[in-house]
C-alpha cells in the first residue's frame, strides 16, 4: 500500500521561527496547495533541534481560527465603547485618523501618546517608534510579568534567568528548579531536563505545587508562596556555618571581600571605601575598592597580586574608618535567619532545609569540573583551566511574582555566587548580550524637561537606574511617566509598570492622557489585575461626558477581549505571515556558547487585510516625520520592515542593526557592519538563525573573561570591557537608602516614601512578608491563590484553537483535599474563591499535589463570552474563571500613598501571586456558571465564525471534499 | 518477525501534550485524516485524538507523585480488537505488527473498541468509521521520507524523547535495551494481550551525604579564623 | 457500557423473535405427537411466524442504526472464522430465511407429509424448516450472545451465564408472545405457552439472578494500579486529556445517576418476572384475552430495561482511564 502523500497537491517547505509562545523554536513548513499541512521542529535549529511543543504543532488551528481580524475597524460613532460595534474601514483612513491625532499630541505635550504592548517580540522596534515620538509612556510585559527575575540578578550578577540565561544541565549534577511551571525556554528546558535525568543528575523541585517539571522532579519540596526568600536565606546560613562555599571564588570575582564603611554616623555608611584613584568616567563600579591583607594586617587594592583577603573580620583604616568586608556583613545579616526559623515561615521542615544545604554545598565542593580550557581574566591572570561546581539553578516567577521578590531573587544569585557556579560549567551561563554591567548603562530620562514636543525622547523610555540621580523625577520628586515607574515609588522599576497604566490614566494620576496604544496584550483581561474594575475603566466618562481614556487603539490579531473596548483595531498578522527579527536589540535566543538571533519569513500570504504591525509603526513613523524613519529632506526612508531591519542602524554608520548575522555590504561581517542588502536571503539559508559561536576560551567567567570582555567591547555589545564583579553586598541600593535617610545630596523621595525606600533598599537580601499579607487580615483569607501556565496553552490566546482548547476547556480551582474537608466541600462542587478585592465562583477539583495552604488554577484559560470566535456557551465563560478578578492592582491604603501598586517597592514587579484568598461552598441554589459574567462579546465585521459544526481539516486539495467549512 | 512499538518513558515525560497535537497535526492531512472535531468552537468541544495524555497523582501530600501518562494504541501482539472485527477492516500487518484500520471496509459497528481493553481506539463520529493510532504508518513505511524522518510524528515531537520507536522483537533495537535495562512494562498485563508498546518507570536519583562530609580539612572558614588578639600584656611587657 | 437503543432494540427483538418461532415449533411438534390440538396452518402459524419474521426484521432494522455504516453493512459477513458479530451477521439472515421459508410453507399449505419416520412421525416440509430453524434459533441465541460473553475483560458479561440469560429472556418472551398470540387469536394454547412462558421467565430469573449476584461481587482484575502499571493504593486521576468528552466517554459510560440505576434495575425485576407472571396468573382465573398480551408487553418493556441495565452494568476496563478531568 503506498501510504506517501507528499506528492499530492503542490508542496512547498519554508522554515521560519514558531511564535506560538515566546520561546522561538525554529519550525518547517510543509505547505500543501498553499495551506498548512504540516509544521514540525527544524531538526537543525540550535534551539529546539527539531523537536516542538503543543502550542507549536497547532499552529494551523490558529492561522485558521475564526478568532482572526481580518479588517481595520472603527467603533461606530452611535454605539458606546465596549459594545464591539464595528465598521469596517481602510487602511488609508486607518492611517489619516492616527496622524492627525498623533500629530497633535506629539506637537503639543507627547506624554499624551502611551504605548504599552505585551508579550511582543520587538521592543526594539516599539521602544524605537517612542523614543523617537518623545513619549516616555511605553513599556511592554516586562513589569507585571518577571522584572523582579531581571533586577535582582542583573543588579546583582550581571545577568539573569529568563531570558538572559540559564542552567547548565549539560555539566550539572544537581539542579534545583525554583517556582517554574513552563517558562520561555519551553523547548530547550524538556529536552535539556530529560538529558539531565537520563545522565543520573538529581533534581530538586521548590515549588508549592507538583505538576510539569516538578512531576519528574527527584525531590519536591512544597514550600508556602512568597516565602522563598526566608529558604534561601537559611540556606545561605548554612553554608556560611559549614564553610561550604567556594571561597576563591568569592574572593576573586564578588565584592564578599571588598571593604564596606561602617559606621551608622556618616554620610557615606554603607558605601565601599574608594581609594583616590583615577578612574574610568563610566556608568559603573570602578576597580578603586579595598581588600584586607592577612599577612600586611592592612588594607590593600583589590586584587592586589599575591594578596589574600580577610573575608571576615572587622577593621580600621589608617585614617580610622572602620569598615567590614562585604562577607562579614552577610555572615551578621543571615545570623537569625536560621533553618528553624525558616520551618516555621515556609513550611519546610528544618531536616530538609538542612539537608538541601548540604546536598548543594557538598555537590559542589565535590564534584568539580575541570576543563582544560585556557582563559585570561581581567587581572592578566592566566589560568590552564575553566573550573566548575555542577549544581544548578532555575528560577522564575515563583520568585518574581512577589512584592518581595527582588530580595529573593537577590539572595538566590548570592547562593550561587557563594557555590561558585556564576557563568562556570554546570552552574548558571548567560546568553549574549549578557554579562552586561551592573547595572547595565541605558538609562530613563532624568525629568519633566526631557519630553519636549516635537522631539525625540532625551534618554531611553526603560533604562537602569545606578543611583537616585538617575529618577525619572518631577521637582517634588514624582513621577513623569503614566505608570510612576522610575520614580521614588519604584525606583528600580526597569521594565516599567505596564499592570497601572490604564488605573493611572483613567484615575489621571499623574495625569490624563489622549490615546492609548495597546498592542498584543490583553488588557481587558489577562495582563490586567482587578479586571472586572479596569473594564470599567476603559468605557469609564468623565463629567463632560468624555471617556477618561479619550481614544484606545488596539493592534492584535484576534478577537480578544481587549479589541472590544477599541476605538480603533489595527488587525495584525499572524507569525507565519510576517517578517520578524529577535533582536539582539531586544531578546535574542542567544545560547551559551554565543550570540545567536533569528527571523521570522512569511510562509503564507496574510489574510484579508491585515498588515504587519511593524509596517503600521513604519508608516506612522514616516507620516510623523520622526526623524529615525525619515531622511533629511522628511522623506520615508524605508519601503517596509524588512527593508527597515536591513537599512536601519542605531546611528549613522554605527553599524549595528536590528540583526547580528551577516552584516558588512557581502554578509561577510557579523554584530556589527554596514547593512547588507541580502541580509534575509542569507538568514532564510541558514534555517533563519544566526548563530555565533565564541571560542571556547570566551565562553566561560565572562564576567571577568578579559578577552570575552575585549570582544565584546568590539563587537559592540558592551561599552565598557570592566569585569563584572558579583555585587553580594550592593552598593547601588545602599545609595538610595542613603538618600531615604537624608545623607545624599541630589534627588530626594517625598516624604511619605522615605521610610518605604530605607526600609527596601537594603543592600544585602533580607525576608520580609509580601506587601499584601502586611495590609490585609490574613486571618479572615488564610490562603494563597496561585496560577500557573499550562503546557498546552499561551495565554489568553489559545482558546481560539479548536485542538488545544480540547485539552484545557475550562480550568477548576486545585485544593488540596484536607482544605476541601476543613471547608466542606467536596471534589467538583461549585466554590467561591474570595480575595479582599471580589470573589469569583467556580469548581473546586481536590489535589493532593498542592500545598494545603495553597489553592491554584491554570491561567487565563477562563474567557469573557463571546470572545476568541467561541460562542457564548462556550465552557470557557461557562466553566471557566480568571483568578484575576481577585488580584488588586493597587495595595490597600498605606503609609506610602493611598494608590500604591501593588507590586515590588524596588522594581514595581506586579504581585500577581501576593493575593490572599478564603474558599467556601457555593450555595445549593446558585447557578452553575462562573461569576462574573460580562455580556457576551459580538463577533466582528471581517471575522469568519463557524459555530457548533464538524470541522475536518486536510491541507490542499482534500479540504473541500472533507468539508471544512471556510 | 518484526513488530514495531513506542516505549514511553514516564521517566522523563512532563505531559506537554506535544505528542498529541503533532500527532492530530500530521494524521488529520494524512493516510490516516481527518481527524474531525465537533463543536470546534462551541460548548464541550470534542474531536478524534489518536493519543492523549493523562495525568496522575499517587500518594498523600507531602508525599505526592505526579504521572504525566500518554496513552495510545498499544499495537498488542494478541490484539483482542482485531479478531471481533467481522469486516476484516481491523487487521495487524503481518510485516511490522501494526494494528490498523481499513476505513473502506469498517462499517462503524464499534465493535472493536468494547474489545480494546485500554480504550485506545476513537470513532471518527462525522466519518462513521473507527480510528485510532496508525503507528504513523505513512512516515514509517514511507520510502519517499528520508531515514531520520521515519518515525512517528509523535516520537520526533516530543522534547524530553520520552517516546523511544523501534523493533521490540530486535534484541538489539534501543527499545529493547530500554526495556531490558529500565524495568520497561506492559499495561493490564492480566488479559494477554501482550502490547507491543511498553512504558519505562519512574527512577530517583538520591544523593547520600555523610556526617564527616561536612567537616574537611581546607573548609574555608579556618582561613577566616579571627586574627590573634592583640590586646593586653605579653612576655615582652613583663619580663626584662 | 453506554446503552445504544439500537442493540437494545435488535437483541430484545430478534430474542422475542426467535423464541415466538421456537414456540411456535415447539406447539407443531406437541401436535405432531398428539399432545396438543393441532392448530391451523394459515392462521396459527403462518400468521405466527410471520410475527416473529416482522420482530426479526424490525431488529435488523434497528441494529443498522448502530451501524455508522450500513451500506457496506455485507462486508461484516466476511470474518466469521474469528468474529462473533460477524456470525451473528450470517445466522441472522440465514435463520429469517428459515422462519420466512416456514411461514411461506404453512401459508401455502403445503404440509402434506414427505415421509413418515419410524410409521408415526409425519414429516412435512414445516416440520424439517422448523427443525432448522430451530437450530438457527438456538445458533442466534449463542451467537448474538456470544458477541458480549467473548469478550474477557468485560467481566460482568464474561460468563456461560450471558448466553443462557439472552436464550431464557429470548425464550420467555417468545413464548409469552405465543401465549399472547394464542389468547388474541383465541386458540387455546394460552396456558400451554403460559405455562412454558412461565417456566422459562423463572429460570431466566434464577440465570439473571445468579449474573447479577455474580457482577455485584465480581473483583475485576484490571485496576488503575494496572492500567498505569503504579503500584500504590493511592492512584487518582487528574485529568484525563481531554474536557469536552471523546468517543471513550460516550460509548463506555452510561452517564446515568446511581438512583437511575437503581430505579432501572427494579423496574426489570418486576417487568421481567413479577408481573408478567402475575398477569398470566391472573389471566388463568379472569380467561380474559387481553391479559397475556398485556403480560407480553409488560415483559418486553422489563426487557428493554432489563438490556438497558445489562450494558449500564458492565464495566469496561478502559473507564479506569476516564476517571476525572481537570
Ligand atoms: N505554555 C506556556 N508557556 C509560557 C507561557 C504560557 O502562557 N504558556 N507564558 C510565558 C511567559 S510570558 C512567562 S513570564 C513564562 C513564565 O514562566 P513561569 O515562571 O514558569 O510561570 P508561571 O506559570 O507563572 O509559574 C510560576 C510557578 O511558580 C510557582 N510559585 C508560585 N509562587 C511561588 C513561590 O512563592 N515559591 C515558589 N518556589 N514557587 C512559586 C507556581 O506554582 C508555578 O509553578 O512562561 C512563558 N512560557
Ligand atoms: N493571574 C495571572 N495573570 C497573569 C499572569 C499570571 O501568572 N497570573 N502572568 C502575567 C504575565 S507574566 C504576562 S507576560 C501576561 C501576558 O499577558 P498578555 O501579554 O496580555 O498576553 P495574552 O493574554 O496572550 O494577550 C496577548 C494578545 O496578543 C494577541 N496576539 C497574539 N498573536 C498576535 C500577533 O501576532 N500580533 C498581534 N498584534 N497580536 C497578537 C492575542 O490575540 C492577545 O490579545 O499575563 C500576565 N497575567
Ligand atoms: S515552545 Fe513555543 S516557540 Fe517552541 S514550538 Fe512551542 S510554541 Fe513554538
Ligand atoms: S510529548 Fe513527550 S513529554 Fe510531552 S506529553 Fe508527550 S510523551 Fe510526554
Ligand atoms: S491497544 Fe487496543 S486497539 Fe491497540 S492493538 Fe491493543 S487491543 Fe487493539
Ligand atoms: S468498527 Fe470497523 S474496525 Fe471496528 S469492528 Fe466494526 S468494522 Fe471492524
Ligand atoms: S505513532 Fe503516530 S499515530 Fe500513533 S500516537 Fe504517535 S503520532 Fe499519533
Ligand atoms: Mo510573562
Amino acid at each position: 500500500m503506498d501510504y506517501n502523500d507528499q506528492d499530492m497537491g503542490r508542496v512547498e517547505v519554508k522554515n521560519t521561527t514558531c511564535y506560538m509562545c515566546a520561546c522561538r523554536c525554529g519550525i518547517r513548513v510543509t505547505l500543501r496547495d498553499g495551506e498548512v499541512r504540516y509544521i514540525e521542529g527544524n531538526p537543525e535549529h540550535p534551539l529546539n533541534k527539531g523537536v516542538i511543543c503543543a502550542k507549536g504543532a497547532s499552529g494551523i488551528m490558529k492561522q485558521y481560527s475564526p478568532a482572526r481580524l481580518t479588517k481595520p475597524l472603527l467603533r461606530k460613532a452611535d454605539a458606546g465603547r465596549g459594545e464591539s460595534k464595528f465598521e469596517e474601514i481602510s487602511w488609508d483612513r486607518a492611517f489619516e485618523i492616527m496622524e492627525e491625532r498623533l500629530g497633535k499630541i506629539r506637537k503639543t505635550d507627547p506624554k499624551q501618546f502611551a504605548l504599552f504592548t505585551g508579550r511582543d517580540q520587538m521592543q526594539a522596534l516599539t521602544g524605537l517608534f517612542a523614543k523617537q515620538f518623545g513619549t516616555p509612556n511605553y513599556a511592554a510585559h516586562g513589569g507585571f510579568c518577571s522584572v523582579n527575575m531581571a533586577a535582582g540578578l542583573i543588579y546583582t550578577i550581571g545577568g539573569s534567568f529568563w531570558e538572559f540565561g540559564g542552567p547548565d544541565l549539560e555539566r550539572a549534577k544537581l539542579f534545583v528548579m525554583i517556582g517554574t511551571a513552563e517558562d520561555h525556554h519551553s523547548n530547550p528546558m524538556k529536552v535539556e531536563l530529560s538529558k539531565f535525568k537520563r545522565r543520573g543528575g538529581r533534581f530538586i523541585s521548590i515549588n508549592p505545587i507538583r505538576t510539569g517539571y516538578s512531576a519528574i522532579a527527584d525531590e519536591w519540596v512544597p514550600i508556602k508562596p512568597g516565602t522563598d526568600g526566608a529558604l534561601i536565606l537559611a540556606i545561605i546560613r548554612e553554608l556560611i556555618q559549614q564553610g561550604l562555599f567556594d571561597r576563591e571564588f568569592l574572593v576573586r570575582y564578588s565584592n564578599a571581600a571588598e571593604l564596606v564603611i561602617n559606621d551608622p554616623e556618616r554620610e557615606d555608611h554603607g558605601l565601599f571605601k574608594r581609594a583616590e584613584k583615577p578612574v574610568e568616567e563610566g556608568c559603573f563600579d570602578p576597580q578603586n575598592k579595598l581588600w584586607w591583607d592577612r599577612d600586611l594586617n592592612a588594607a590593600v587594592g583589590t586584587h592586589t597580586p599575591g594578596c589574600d583577603p580577610r573575608l571576615l573580620g572587622e577593621f580600621e583604616l589608617e585614617d580610622g574608618t572602620p569598615v567590614k568586608p562585604s562577607f562579614q556583613l552577610l555572615k551578621e545579616r543571615v545570623e537569625n535567619y536560621t533553618p528553624e526559623w525558616a520551618e516555621g515561615i515556609t513550611g519546610i521542615p528544618v531536616e530538609t532545609i538542612r539537608r538541601l544545604a548540604h546536598e548543594m554545598g557538598i555537590t559542589a565542593r565535590d564534584q568539580t569540573i575541570e576543563l582544560p580550557i585556557q582563559w585570561t581574566d581581567c587581572w592578566d591572570n592566566d589560568h590552564n583551566t575553566v573550573k566548575g561546581n555542577p549544581v544548578a539553578f532555575h528560577a522564575m516567577r515563583g520568585l518574581a511574582a512577589h512584592s518581595n521578590g527582588f530580595h529573593s531573587i537577590r539572595a538566590l544569585g548570592i547562593l550561587m555566587t557563594l557555590l561558585g557556579t556564576i557563568d562556570r560549567p554546570g552552574g548558571f551561563r548567560h546568553k549574549a548580550p549578557f554579562p552586561r554591567p551592573i547595572p547595565p548603562c541605558p538609562k530613563p530620562p532624568k525629568g519633566p524637561e526631557d519630553v519636549q514636543p516635537e522631539t525625540p525622547l532625551n534618554g531611553m523610555p526603560l533604562g537602569w537606574p545606578a543611583d537616585p540621580n538617575d529618577l525619572f523625577v518631577d521637582e517634588d520628586g514624582e513621577a513623569v511617566r503614566l505608570d510612576k515607574a522610575f520614580s521614588w515609588d519604584y525606583p528600580l522599576s526597569v521594565h516599567g509598570l505596564m499592570h497601572n497604566a490604564i488605573t493611572n490614566a483613567w484615575r489621571g494620576d499623574p495625569y490624563r492622557i489622549d490615546t492609548l496604544l495597546i498592542f498584543m496584550a490583553n488588557m481587558a483581561w489577562n495582563s490586567s489585575m482587578n479586571t472586572s474594575k479596569v473594564r470599567d475603566m476603559l468605557v469609564d466618562r468623565d463629567e463632560n461626558g468624555e471617556y477618561k481614556i479619550p481614544f484606545l487603539i488596539v493592534a492584535d490579531a484576534f478577537q480578544s477581549e481587549t479589541v472590544a473596548f477599541a476605538d480603533l483595531v489595527l488587525p495584525d498578522t499572524t507569525y507565519l505571515e510576517r517578517h520578524d527579527a529577535m533582536s539582539m536589540l531586544d531578546r535574542p535566543i542567544s545560547e551559551y556558547d554565543g550570540p545567536v538571533d533569528s527571523v521570522r519569513i512569511p510562509v503564507v500570504p496574510p489574510r484579508g487585510e491585515c498588515k504587519p504591525f511593524q509596517e503600521v509603526l513604519i508608516e506612522m513613523g514616516s507620516r510623523l516625520k520622526l526623524p529615525a524613519f525619515v531622511d533629511e529632506e522628511g522623506k520615508r526612508k524605508f519601503r517596509d520592515y524588512p527593508d527597515f531591519v536591513v537599512n536601519f542602524e542605531t546611528s549613522p554608520g554605527s553599524g549595528i542593526g536590528f540583526l547580528a548575522g551577516w552584516r558588512g555590504k557581502g554578509g561577510e561581517k557579523f554584530l556589527k557592519g554596514e547593512p547588507n542588502p541580502r541580509q534575509w536571503e542569507m538568514y532564510a539559508q541558514n534555517n533563519c538563525v544566526f548563530h555565533y559561536k565564541l571560542p571556547r576560551s570566551y565562553q566561560y567567567m565572562r564576567n571577568w573573561n578579559k578577552g570575552y570582555l575585549e570582544w565584546a567591547r568590539a563587537h559592540a555589545m558592551t561599552r565598557y570591557a570592566e569585569p563584572i564583579t558579583v555585587h553580594l553586598y550592593s552598593e547601588v541600593l545602599q545609595k538610595f537608602r542613603l538618600a531615604a535617610q537624608g545623607k545624599r545630596p541630589g534627588k530626594q523621595p517625598p516624604e511619605r516614601l522615605r521610610k518605604r525606600v530605607e526600609m527596601y533598599f537594603d543592600p544585602l537580601p533580607f525576608y520580609h512578608d509580601t506587601l499584601e499579607s502586611r495590609l490585609v487580615d490574613t486571618h479572615a483569607y488564610p490562603l494563597n491563590a496561585l496560577t500557573q501556565r499550562p503546557m498546552a496553552m499561551y495565554h489568553s490566546w489559545d482558546s481560539q484553537n479548536a485542538w488545544l482548547r480540547q485539552i484545557h476547556t475550562h480550568n477548576y480551582l486545585f485544593v488540596n483535599p484536607r482544605l476541601g474537608k476543613a471547608n466542606g466541600f467536596h471534589d467538583g462542587d461549585w466554590i467561591w474563591v474570595e480575595s479582599p478585592h471580589g470573589k469569583v465562583r467556580c469548581m473546586a477539583r481536590f489535589s493532593n499535589a498542592v500545598e494545603p495552604g495553597t489553592v491554584w488554577t491554570w491561567n487565563a484559560i477562563g474567557k469573557a463570552a463571546g470572545a476568541w470566535g467561541l460562542t457564548p456557551r462556550a465552557n470557557e465563560s461557562q466553566k471557566g474563571f480568571l483568578l484575576n478578578h481577585l488580584i488588586s492592582e493597587e495595595l490597600p491604603a498605606c503609609e506610602a500613598g493611598e494608590h500604591m501598586s501593588n507590586s515590588d517597592p524596588v522594581t514595581g514587579q506586579a504581585a500577581w501571586f501576593d493575593v490572599r484568598v478564603k474558599v467556601y461552598k457555593a450555595g445549593a441554589d446558585e447557578p452553575e456558571i462562573t461569576s462574573p459574567q460580562f455580556a457576551s462579546q459580538r463577533g466582528l465585521p471581517g471575522q469568519q465564525l463557524r459555530k457548533g459544526r464538524w470541522q475536518a481539516f486536510i491541507a490542499g486539495v482534500f479540504r473541500k471534499k472533507a468539508g471544512i467549512s471556510e | 518477525m518484526t513488530q514495531l512499538a513506542l516505549v514511553i518513558d514516564l521517566n522523563v515525560c512532563v505531559g506537554c501534550h506535544a505528542c498529541v497535537t503533532s500527532c492530530k497535526e500530521w494524521n488529520t492531512s494524512g493516510w490516516a485524516g481527518p481527524l474531525t472535531d465537533h463543536r470546534p468552537y462551541d460548548k464541550d468541544p470534542t474531536g478524534t485524538f489518536f493519543n492523549r495524555v493523562q495525568t496522575f497523582e499517587i500518594g498523600e501530600f507531602p508525599k505526592t507523585e505526579t504521572v504525566h501518562f500518554p496513552k495510545s494504541c498499544l499495537h498488542c501482539e494478541e490484539p483482542p480488537c482485531v479478531p471481533v472485527c467481522p469486516t476484516g477492516a481491523s487487521y495487524k500487518r503481518k510485516d511490522n505488527g501494526v494494528v490498523l484500520v481499513d476505513y473502506d471496509k469498517c462499517i462503524g459497528c464499534k465493535y472493536c473498541s468494547w474489545a480494546c481493553p485500554y480504550g485506545m481506539r476513537e470513532l471518527d463520529e462525522y466519518q462513521k468509521v473507527m480510528k485510532k493510532c496508525t503507528l504513523c504508518i505513512d512516515r514509517i513505511a514511507n520510502d519517499a521520507l528520508p531515514e531520520v524522518e521515519r518515525k512517528p510524528a509523535c516520537v520526533l515531537a516530543c522534547p524530553t524523547s520520552a517516546r523511544l520507536f523501534g523493533d521490540v522483537h530486535d534484541p538489539d533495537s534501543e527499545v529493547s535495551i530500554a526495556i531490558r535495562e529500565q524495568g520497561g512494562y506492559q499495561l493490564m498485563p492480566e488479559w494477554g494481550t501482550k502490547p507491543a508498546n511498553h512504558y519505562l518507570p519512574r527512577r530517583k536519583t538520591r544523593i547520600q551525604i555523610f556526617e564527616d562530609e561536612l567537616e574537611r580539612a581546607d573548609n574555608p572558614l579556618r582561613k577566616e579564623a579571627p586574627l590573634p588578639a592583640a590586646e593586653g600584656e605579653t612576655l615582652d611587657d613583663v619580663s626584662f | 457500557m453506554h446503552p445504544a437503543f439500537s442493540v437494545i432494540f435488535l437483541t430484545t427483538l430478534i430474542g422475542a423473535g426467535q423464541g415466538l418461532f421456537l414456540a411456535l415449533v415447539t406447539g407443531q411438534m406437541y401436535s405432531l405427537a398428539n399432545l396438543l390440538q393441532p392448530q391451523d396452518s394459515l392462521s396459527f402459524y403462518a400468521t405466527g411466524s410471520s410475527l416473529s419474521l416482522l420482530l426479526l426484521v424490525a431488529g435488523l432494522l434497528a441494529s443498522f442504526f448502530h451501524l455508522g455504516h450500513p451500506e457496506r453493512a455485507w462486508r461484516s459477513a466476511a470474518c466469521w472464522r474469528t468474529s462473533w458479530l460477524s456470525r451473528e451477521v450470517i445466522v441472522l439472515p440465514l435463520f429469517m430465511l428459515l422462519v420466512a421459508a416456514y411461514a411461506t410453507v404453512h401459508y401455502l399449505g403445503l404440509t402434506k407429509p414427505l415421509f413418515v419416520l419410524r410409521d408415526v412421525i409425519e414429516v412435512d416440509a414445516s416440520l424439517l424448516l422448523g427443525i432448522l430453524g430451530a437450530v438457527a434459533a438456538f445458533a442466534l441465541y449463542i451467537c448474538t450472545a456470544m458477541i458480549y460473553a467473548s469478550i474477557k475483560f468485560i467481566e460482568e458479561w464474561h460468563s456461560p451465564l450471558t448466553v443462557i440469560n439472552f436464550t431464557l429472556f429470548g425464550l420467555a418472551s417468545g413464548f409469552m408472545l405465543a401465549a399472547a398470540f394464542s389468547a388474541w387469536k383465541g386458540v387455546d394454547l394460552v396456558g400451554f405457552y403460559g405455562a412454558w412462558a412461565v417456566v422459562f421467565t423463572l429460570m431466566a430469573a434464577v440465570s439473571r439472578g445468579m449474573s447479577l449476584q455474580r457482577n455485584t461481587h465480581l473483583v475485576h482484575k484490571s485496576t488503575l494500579q494496572t492500567a498505569i502499571g503504579i503500584r500504590h493504593k493511592g492512584v487518582v486521576q487528574k485529568a484525563q486529556g481531554f474536557m469536552g468528552g471523546s468517543f471513550n466517554t460516550r460509548e463506555f459510560f452510561h452517564g446515568a445517576s446511581d438512583s437511575t440505576l437503581r430505579l432501572v434495575y427494579w423496574f426489570f425485576l418486576c417487568m421481567v418476572f413479577v408481573f408478567p407472571v402475575l398477569l398470566l396468573a391472573a389471566s388463568y382465573w379472569l380467561a380474559s384475552p387481553y391479559l397475556p398480551v398485556a403480560a407480553f408487553a409488560v415483559q418486553y418493556l422489563g426487557l428493554m430495561a432489563e438490556r438497558w441495565y445489562f450494558f449500564a452494568e458492565a464495566r469496561h476496563p478502559q473507564n479506569l482511564y476516564y476517571q476525572s478531568m481537570a
